[in-house]
């Protein structure tokens, strides 16, 4: 049969976004892939340099929708080293806390998205079950549910109110249950392996040569956790393990973001019990000048933003490195030689969010 | 063994009702003093007529409607409650009741639901795309209607309820099922996409890999009932089994039990349900073969898959659960009639949606596999089974053993 090209997308149910990969099939078997992004350009580069460093948190939100202070987080910290501030240490934790929850939301659309891609619709509505109530902890925090807007240059928004570690105790402790539930789904159901084992491997190597970074990375067996290898906040006080999985394929990838929702909880119950008392956020100055930047772990990998600022009271360049922008170059790699419907094992596995990608 | 409802059958139901029917038209004739007229509405050949007509009508529309819309329900329902939530709710509340004064519409069983949703598709445009072939694409679904239609020709509900009375009944089901997949590939093959081309090839792949094994497990039944006459096969599991009360249905004996399992995942995969739905894989063939279809026509090839899953069910349970066999409770006599309060077609219905609600509990409870896998299942797996099936149903028959 001869080859042709197929296009998933830029309106497809496998793209999870406005993107397009092309595919070049011979029959089934998928022979080249090429990904083809811009759809979703919205310019926040630029347009972070007409407005003063707080209002650029607006934008920030949303670059990925679905891990927003995590992305608002980057920016901030990156401000805060070009300022030269160093901000309350409950602020500290408290960012912690966010950032933990928000990574816990943000892998369970990934779990959610992955189980409609691969055929169990019944994944999706119990994952986005359970984020519900993550959201849920968002808004006690930040008064919003996706673009909190809560991480500000010097601090965070606001405090907490008192109950909120019981709160998240509750949340928690329901969600560690359903959670293992998930696992089972995955680990024990022979359907889900044979569509997951073995399929997209990525080296070591591979991995690190184009890139990518995060979970993918961690899944591909590098020891590579931007919150342990460079610690920033708080993350060096509380006790916490990487998630490590040496399969390099689609398997991998998923049971590290499961283990790392758990993880993630650790945090959360770990940060409460020792947030200190005090203010939660201090007045930054209006003005800076010189360039930083700083790398964060995002949901998905290495979130990077370089600042840099001429004395005004708005950024000269702000430049984002955005992780899946990254990975998405090692996706042909991954893809040749497996069938059609890897496609979107592949692509659900490496959790793409294209927001961040177009910026 | 419980009585059928219908007595004496179908068909001679539907007579009485004609000739009560053209009896009140001849009087009217015979009022009009047109007797000539009147006597021929009571000839034999209009009779006969209006009584197939009217069993055809009672038949399609108990098979197309009733059962149709139980089924879609029956499964919206049911994945829903799988996926923690309330599912279809659409009721038309009554007139008199505090709802309705509301306007509340939606705290209802929801089976008005699939009708609203008909009802919306029927109002949609049919687009054909330009670069088309429209012959094909216009008759693919018809094709796929009128097949599984064709299904309940022969298709036994009960002793008595069945529109027709066919020796090699279980072959003609079989044939007219697998008259759907050709549907299939003629609908991917002309909507001239991409997506309903692969979709196409793929239901082509799997026609061929999942009717060998379906039809080889219906032989090894055969062997043993020693007809295709889905009543003779009812009636031969209808005694007890080794003098126990169960009964001795095929999938009791041990070489069915194997028979039975691999028939119905066969079914499943016959049925493009999801473990096996590559054709249609709407994550990564958006819809499958059916993409290019729009209005009233997706409506026709996305409704008709419930009517065929029911078909399959039934079939199962002729071949393998007993059929309509069920345990006598009582009987009532109407105008000397007996008329049993949980009649044959009560069993029938009730083992053919628990076999329905299975394949639905599995199909939203496990992704879907890979269309090189499912072949590989299909050649590897379920026809070298299924051949050990006919042996194993060969060894009992020549020992006499069941």
């Amino acid at each position: 049969m001869a080859e042709f090209w197929v296009n998933m997308g830029p309106q497809h149910p496998m793209t999870h976004g406005l993107w397009n990969l092309r595919i070049k099939v011979d029959g089934e078997t998928i022979v080249d892939a090429e990904p083809i992004i811009g759809y979703l350009h919205r310019g926040v580069e630029k347009i972070s340099e007409v407005r003063e460093f707080q209002k650029v948190i607006v934008l920030t939100d949303r670059l990925c929708y679905v891990s927003s202070i995590t992305w608002s987080h980057a920016y901030c910290l990156a401000v805060e080293e070009l300022m030269g501030i160093e901000i309350p240490e409950r602020g500290k934790y408290l960012r912690v806390i966010s950032l933990e929850i928000q990574r816990i939301a943000s892998h369970l659309m990934w779990l959610a998205a992955f189980g409609a891609d691969i055929g169990l619709l019944t994944m999706l509505l119990y994952a986005l079950r359970e984020r519900e109530l993550f959201l849920d902890l968002i808004e006690i925090m930040a008064g919003l549910r996706l673009n909190s807007n809560y991480t500000r240059v010097g601090g965070v928004r606001n405090d907490v109110p008192a109950d909120f570690e019981k709160s998240c105790q509750r949340v928690i402790a329901h969600f560690l249950k359903k959670l293992d539930e998930y696992e089972d789904m995955m680990e024990n159901s022979k359907t889900f392996l044979m569509r997951t084992q073995g399929i997209g491997k990525l080296s070591k190597e591979d991995a690190i040569n184009w890139g990518v970074t995060g979970p993918n990375l961690r899944g591909s067996g590098a020891d590579v956790d931007l919150r342990r290898t460079i610690p920033y906040e708080v993350y060096d006080q509380i006790d916490w393990e990487p998630a490590i999985e040496k399969d390099c394929d689609c398997y991998a990838r998923s049971i590290v973001r499961m283990r790392e929702m758990r993880e993630s909880c650790k945090i959360v119950l770990d940060a409460l019990k020792k947030m200190p008392p005090g203010p939660y956020r201090m007045k930054p100055p209006r003005r800076a000048e010189g360039e930083a930047f700083r790398a964060t772990e995002d949901s998905r990998g290495e979130a990077l933003f370089y600042v840099a600022a001429d004395g005004d009271d708005r950024p000269y360049r702000v430049k984002i490195r955005s992780p899946i922008f990254c990975t998405l170059a090692a996706v042909p790699q991954m893809m040749r030689g497996h069938k059609v419907a890897d496609v979107v094992s592949i692509m659900g596995s490496i959790d793409i969010c294209v927001g961040e990608i177009d910026k | 063994m419980s009585g059928s409802l219908l007595t004496p059958n179908l068909v001679g139901l539907c007579r009485s009702l004609t000739e009560i029917l053209l009896g009140i038209v001849k009087a009217i004739f015979d009022a009009l003093s047109l007797p000539g007229l009147g006597s021929w509405f009571m000839s034999p050949g209009v009779v006969v007529f209006f009584t197939y007509l009217i069993a055809t009508l009672v038949m399609v529309m108990w098979a197309a409607l009733v059962n149709l819309l139980s089924v879609m329900w029956v499964e919206r329902k049911l994945y829903s409650r799988i996926q923690d939530r309330r599912g279809i709710m659409l009721g038309v509340p009554w007139p008199w009741s505090k709802k309705y004064k509301r306007g509340m519409t939606n705290l209802g069983w929801g089976f008005l639901q699939n009708i609203a949703d008909g009802v919306k598709l029927l109002q949609k445009e049919n687009i054909t795309p330009a670069s088309a072939d429209k012959l094909l694409f216009h008759a693919a679904p018809a094709i796929i209607v009128s097949s599984t239609i064709m299904v309940f020709a022969v298709f036994p509900f009960s002793e008595n309820f069945y529109y027709t009375k066919v020796a090699l009944g279980v072959l003609f089901v079989l044939a007219a099922l697998s008259l759907g997949p050709f549907a299939i590939i003629l609908a991917g093959y002309s909507s001239n996409n991409k997506y309903t081309l692969i979709g196409g090839l793929r239901a082509a792949a799997m026609m061929l890999s999942y009717e060998i094994p379906l039809i080889l497990c219906v032989v090894a039944v055969v062997l043993l009932s020693g007809t295709l006459d889905p009543f003779q096969m009812v009636a031969v599991q209808e005694r007890p089994l080794l003098g126990t009360i169960v009964p001795s249905w095929n999938v009791f004996s041990p070489p069915q039990m194997l028979g039975f399992v691999i028939f119905f995942i066969a079914l499943v995969a016959e049925l493009e349900r999801i473990p096996f739905d590559i054709p249609e894989a709407d994550a990564e063939l958006v819809e499958g073969w059916t993409t290019e279809y729009g209005g009233m026509r997706f409506g026709f090839l996305f409704g008709f898959k419930w009517l065929r899953a029911f078909a399959g069910a039934g079939l199962l349970v002729i071949l393998y659960l007993g059929g309509w066999n069920g345990p006598v409770f009582a009987t009532f006599s109407v105008l000397g009639y007996p008329i049993p309060i949980l009649p044959q077609e009560f069993w029938f219905l009730l083992k053919t949606y628990l076999v329905v609600m299975v394949i639905i509990w599995i199909s939203w409870s496990i992704p879907r596999v890979r269309a090189d896998q499912v072949l590989k299942i299909g050649w590897n797996r379920l026809i070298p089974l299924a051949l050990l099936t006919i042996l194993g149903a060969a060894v009992f028959k020549t020992m006499g053993w069941f």
